[in-house]
């Protein structure tokens, strides 16, 4: 009887804690506290991981850093909180951190369930395949038979498990235990596909002895739309994040890079105009400076300049544009416009 | 009648039987002494060579040591230079780069203190040790922290790689052992109330997993406290190290205090002595020295334990070797990463081994059996 009062107590305090709105407005906790604290993942190549003097980067650390430019104007002032899977939702829910930068997929029932918000999409990934080349396989779907290494008790094994089922192929799956076990399992001849996100396919292909033996095959078999993460009940500080995020494809679609943004402020097309705030007030309604935009490109570049030094061909992994090119390009990268 | 005593003179001794001295002999009698241990040998013997030297292949011959291009160790053996390269960041980690010097200042204070305890026969150790545990912590805080004598400010959470690991161990292993000791004296204390405190700390400390008590550190804890308070998640694991393990320690102590026979309880009394100096004079210092084997093994478990908070993301020596064995300009070097990272767990282990049977050397005052 006792255990059960003390359960339903422990549980109601809980609930408490988990619905306390967020009391204070982010955006003036940040301004006053003068650094921006921003949630990443330990370390994904590309998205966000430590050098070797412990200085982030990453296509989430870049977001992160653009945060910080439109809010503080300097996009050094982050601090960057290493999160793993677990503890990463209740950072963000308990206010430790201010913004969630971490690979995180959006799904209906983290958006809705959590008091949790997304802010939008820096990067569309999907669970891929990569086979050696002396296979001659070109498609996903002539792996019928194939011995496929695959990390153990990820959604990557149910998702494998489906794709099969529904081609009506068979497979047999040798499971490891991290990442890392797949590919010395993929190495050494233990199976003929390796199986992961796409993102860490590149990855783990430059790390074999010979990347160029070894392609990604084109098909993606689950929707995994990555993004920034904000709590809910604050919609200034959402809207903040959201066009933050906006603002760098708009420039990339604008042609606005580091190199001209000076240039582009002289511009007389009136959507850049608007864009870098020389027409218009549009960042102050919102609660920054007109000029955010400028801030951003100045700091990290568009979202294309991004994409390719954090993940791009300017870096190890050597990742295609694909889904993540511009909607101009093919691909699903939308920014609404600023008007 | 002349009498002559014959002296003995022993003759000279005869060599051994041939066939029973020399490495031959030794050979033939300890690995070649029947079938069974020849084909035991043998088996042995293979065994060494297909996995030593294939290994020292991989480890010296082939491996890579000097230079700064990931290309060089895309052939051949293992690849130490990313070791080099990525030192400062499994020792350092985070800590910013000009302020290096402070975390230099403080380890090196650390390895002068312990230097000068393990060297035996130097003059006022009474003064050193009660130093080194009020001025270690006080030094760490002022320097590694900074926030006076114009030092910036390095919070704690850029506090990591080798650093974290030594902080969170020495707090452990300092902090631990007295409230260890406390509790293991509470536990047999007559009086019911702070017994009965002590048994319901220890059990339920030691009764749940570290990782879960650090868990409930990271990710329970501050759903509970009020918005906006907060603490470092550094002091929050440190804080679930030290009562995990000092319910531990409680243990290995009371053990040793079980072992002291009643007579020297009776004796003390008979002294007039107290209750507080009857355990400070008598009691402990017998106890405490019979249980170093069990202390040095619960402070060698605490420091291999400290590479948990891996799990709550602090950057312990072995979370800074995972994140950086990913990096995808290098090639596969996930071996090394660990062979690295058991070397340096290794080195501190066998010292802190070493050193305790040092103390038990110097401590034996002859009632040991053996």
């Amino acid at each position: 009887m006792k255990a059960s009062y003390l359960a339903v107590g422990f549980g109601a305090l809980v609930a408490v804690a988990m619905a306390a709105p967020a009391s204070a407005a982010t955006l003036d906790t940040v301004k006053s506290r003068g650094q921006l604290i921003c949630g990443v993942n330990n370390s994904l190549p590309g998205f966000s991981a430590p050098d070797e003097k412990g200085q982030w980067s990453g296509i989430d650390v870049d977001y992160c850093k653009a945060l910080a430019a439109v809010v503080l104007g300097d996009a050094s002032k982050v601090k960057y909180v290493p999160l793993n899977a677990k503890e990463r939702l209740t950072a963000l829910q308990t206010g430790e951190i201010d913004v969630l930068a971490r690979n995180t997929t959006w799904t209906m029932s983290r958006d809705t369930g959590l008091g949790l918000s997304f802010v939008g999409v820096n990067y569309y990934d999907g669970q891929g395949f990569m086979v050696k080349k002396s296979l001659g396989v070109k498609s996903a779907k002539d792996l019928n038979g194939a011995s496929v290494c695959v990390q153990a008790g990820t959604t990557t094994e149910l998702n494998l498990a489906d794709y099969f089922r529904a081609n009506n192929m068979k497979y047999q799956s040798v499971v490891f235990d991290t990442s890392d076990q797949t590919l010395t399992g993929f190495n050494s001849d233990r199976c003929d596909v390796l199986t992961s996100d796409q993102s860490q396919l590149y990855g783990l292909r430059s790390k074999l002895p010979d990347p160029s033996k070894a392609e990604v095959l084109p098909e993606v078999i689950s929707k995994e739309p990555l993004g920034p993460v904000v709590r809910q009940g604050d919609d200034q500080w959402f809207n903040i994040a959201r066009w933050t995020l906006i603002a760098m494809l708009n420039l990339e679609e604008a042609g606005v890079t580091k190199k001209n943004v000076d240039e582009m402020l002289k511009s007389t097309n009136p959507d850049v105009r608007r864009l870098l705030g020389a027409d218009g007030d549009f960042g102050s309604k919102m609660g920054v400076t007109n000029d955010f935009a400028v801030k951003i490109v100045k700091a990290v570049g568009n979202y294309g300049e991004s994409f390719e030094k954090t993940v791009g061909m300017d870096s190890p992994l050597k990742i295609a544009r694909g889904l993540n090119a511009l909607w101009t390009k093919g691909g699903l990268m939308y920014g609404a416009p600023v008007r | 009648m002349s009498e002559t005593t014959d002296t003995f003179v022993p003759k000279p001794s005869l060599p051994p039987p041939s066939g029973s001295v020399g490495i031959t002999y030794w050979v033939r009698s300890r690995l070649f002494d029947g079938p069974v241990n020849s084909l035991l040998t043998l088996g042995a013997i293979w065994l060494l060579a297909s996995t030593l030297i294939p290994l020292i292949d991989w480890a010296v011959i082939e491996a890579h040591f000097i230079g700064t291009d990931p290309n060089l160790c895309r052939t051949g053996g293992a690849c130490w230079l990313f070791v080099d390269e990525r030192l400062r960041f499994f020792v350092y980690g985070f800590y910013p780069d000009g302020q290096l010097w402070r975390v230099n200042l403080v380890l090196g204070a650390a390895v002068l203190a312990i230097g000068y305890l393990a060297i035996p026969n130097l003059p006022g150790k009474r003064w050193v040790v009660p130093a080194a545990i009020v001025g270690l912590p006080v030094l760490t805080i002022l320097f590694m922290h900074g926030g006076v004598f114009g030092l910036p400010i390095v919070a704690t959470d850029q506090w990591s790689g080798l650093t974290l690991t030594l902080v969170l161990s020495v707090v452990g292993i300092v902090a631990a052992l007295p409230l260890g000791i406390v509790l293991a004296l509470g536990r047999r204390s007559q009086m019911p109330a702070v017994r009965i405190i002590c048994v319901v700390f220890i059990e339920v400390w030691r009764g749940v997993p570290l990782i879960s008590v650090l868990f409930m550190a990271s990710v329970m804890l501050p759903l509970f406290l009020p918005e906006g308070m907060q603490f470092s998640k550094v002091l929050r694991a440190m804080i679930g190290i030290v009562m995990f393990e000092s319910a531990y320690m409680a243990e290995v102590v009371r053990g040793g205090l079980q072992a002291i026979p009643r007579g020297q309880f009776e004796a003390a009394a008979a002294l007039g002595l107290g209750y507080w100096r009857t355990m400070a004079l008598v009691v402990l210092p017998q106890a405490l020295k019979l249980v170093i084997p069990g202390i040095v093994n619960t402070f060698i478990a605490l420091f291999k334990d400290t590479t948990l908070v891996l799990i709550i993301g602090l950057f312990d020596v072995l979370a800074t070797i995972h994140a950086t064995i990913v990096d995808p300009e290098w090639p596969d070097i996930a071996p090394e990463g660990y062979i690295f990272a058991a070397m340096v767990f290794w080195v501190f282990c066998f010292g802190m081994s070493r050193y305790s049977q040092a103390l038990e050397r110097k401590l034996h005052t002859g009632h040991k059996r053996n």
